[in-house]
């Protein structure tokens, strides 16, 4: 402290004669770049920091929330306007796609038969007993920092923990990693941290898939799958493999994405496919989170069968 | 690029709102310290807020302004290497543990350390007008993001370095864009906490 005090006398009185003022002392420059390279061995080496995140996160997280709330629906307005127009368009669209697919299901005994299967996965994801905790992404992590997470406004108030799986409605977002009382973190599918157990839905083949860190509409993941000989076709829907009971990681049968290209590498005698998630992480917005039924929950909780509670 | 009768008034603008000259200013009122302090927190604590929420709205392939990286870079310029590596560690490290990070804690710190010690330096070694201003803040993001990113390499490796560049790069355009805004605001809330500057 007086080292300290006395350094900073001395370059006020310096800083006329145009020597360095307010140069920090070299023992503070130490001590503080040894801070940073513990605090870096302490949080990659295990979870002792997870208590001081946390009370960061109940501090910062409501704030999030707040600031999210105020500025959703100034980002909102623009498509606000284009949205009349727009409606009406795909209102069209939206009509004539139906004409037609009803008469194809009419048609075709084929896709009689698939949408029998599609059934019978739906009653599947009702026999899991899951139910969706609805909750908005309040913050997102720049590139920068080349994780991809976001911040959710749910936390363990509506019955959230970590390692639960986050959907939402075109797929696959990620999972929890950490809670506070009020907000969540979860780890997006195309974090280069992230590996999903994955099955290719057409033939229940199993693979991984893993992030390749970008956000944008251009966001990919890379599936490889375990039996090496087996090679992915283009547009097969890449679903969850994960556990029933939504106890590990990834409850099973959540669609993730379609397989646009397949290479295979030699070097690795291993077949890659690339895989377009259904999901656009750029503009997440409303998610689910999967927890189990009968969880008590401070907001309305969507059950299984669609009702909510 | 401004005209050269402007140019001695904004030099000394500058040199104005960052060096308090002589003892006075320490002398002076010792809480105005403790204002500074809480002063430049309010600030990372409104950038971060901005950073995370306000901004992904408008973010190019993921990658947004680093206002936390311009409050430190602005500390820095206002108040020299000492207070701005002190503010940078601590901004960084509220950076690395806010949500939503997943990264290795200490990483920001020690990247906005360093900025905050190059941004004072910058003040002290070459006081300069506007375009001296904008010249620190794109060494210093790029400075920032590159030391967060080589860190990044040698924790957990897995991104390639042409991807980290051109996200490094585009980190620097936005950083440049925002510092208009965010600069001015800093050195002139530092600049009224100082007796130094008297603006009678």
């Amino acid at each position: 402290m007086r080292s300290f005090r006395q350094r900073r006398f001395g370059h006020a009185r310096s800083e006329g004669e145009g020597s360095q003022p307010g140069t920090p002392p070299r023992s503070l420059v130490l001590a503080l770049v040894l801070a940073c390279a513990s605090l870096m061995v302490l949080d990659q080496s295990g979870s002792v920091l997870d208590p001081a995140r946390r009370a960061v996160g109940e501090v910062v997280g409501p704030a999030q929330s707040v600031t999210a709330d105020v500025v959703r629906p100034i980002v909102e307005f623009p498509d606000r306007l284009e949205r009349q127009d727009q409606l009406r368009a795909d209102l069209a669209a939206l009509e004539a796609e139906n004409d037609d697919l009803r008469s194809k299901v009419r048609t075709s005994g084929l896709d009689r038969n698939r949408l029998a299967e599609y059934d019978g996965l739906t009653s599947a994801a009702e026999e899991i007993g899951a139910a969706l905790v609805p909750a908005r992404v309040i913050g997102i992590g720049a590139s920068q920092s080349f994780s991809s997470t976001v911040t959710i406004d749910a936390g363990s108030d509506s019955g959230i923990t970590p390692d639960l799986t986050v959907v939402n409605n075109d797929g696959l977002v990620g999972r929890v990693l950490r809670v506070t009382s009020t907000t969540a973190t979860v780890l997006l599918i195309v974090d280069p941290d992230s590996a999903v157990g994955a099955r290719v839905a057409d033939d229940m083949e199993l693979g991984f898939l893993t992030g390749r860190g970008d956000l944008g509409g251009d966001a990919r993941l890379d599936l490889e799958l375990v039996d090496q000989t087996v090679v992915p076709h283009k547009n097969d829907v890449v679903v969850t493999w994960g556990s029933s009971q939504g106890q590990s990681p990834y409850v099973s049968g959540v669609p993730v994405g379609e397989v646009v290209s397949v290479y295979s590498s030699v070097r690795e005698t291993s077949q890659r496919a690339v895989v377009d998630p259904f999901v656009d992480f750029a503009a997440l917005d409303l998610v689910g989170v999967v927890v189990p039924s009968g969880t008590r929950s401070d907001r309305a909780v969507i059950e299984a069968d669609g009702s909510l509670r | 690029m401004s005209a050269p009768t402007s140019t001695p008034t904004r030099t000394g603008r500058l040199r104005d709102l960052g060096a308090g000259r002589g003892p006075s200013r320490l002398t002076g009122l010792p809480g105005l310290g403790i204002a500074r302090g809480a002063f430049v927190a309010l600030a990372v604590g409104v950038a971060l807020l901005f950073q995370t929420t306000v901004f992904p709205h408008f973010h190019w392939h993921g990658v947004g302004p680093n206002l936390v990286l311009l409050v430190v870079v602005a500390s820095g310029l206002a108040r020299g290497a000492h207070f701005g590596m002190v503010a940078g560690f601590a901004a960084g490290l509220l950076l690395d543990l806010a949500p939503p990070a997943d990264h290795a804690a200490g990483r920001w710190a020690l990247a906005l350390m360093a900025v905050g010690y190059v941004a004072g330096r910058v003040r002290q070694d070459a006081p300069a007008g506007v375009g001296g201003a904008l010249a620190a803040v794109a060494a210093c993001s790029f400075l920032g993001s590159s030391i967060f990113a080589l860190t990044g390499l040698v924790l957990d490796p897995g991104v390639g370095v042409p991807d980290l560049l051109e996200v490094v790069l585009a980190g620097v355009v936005w950083d440049l864009v925002l510092a208009a805004f965010v600069v001015p605001v800093v050195l002139r809330g530092l600049a009224a906490l100082d007796p130094s500057t008297d603006r009678s």
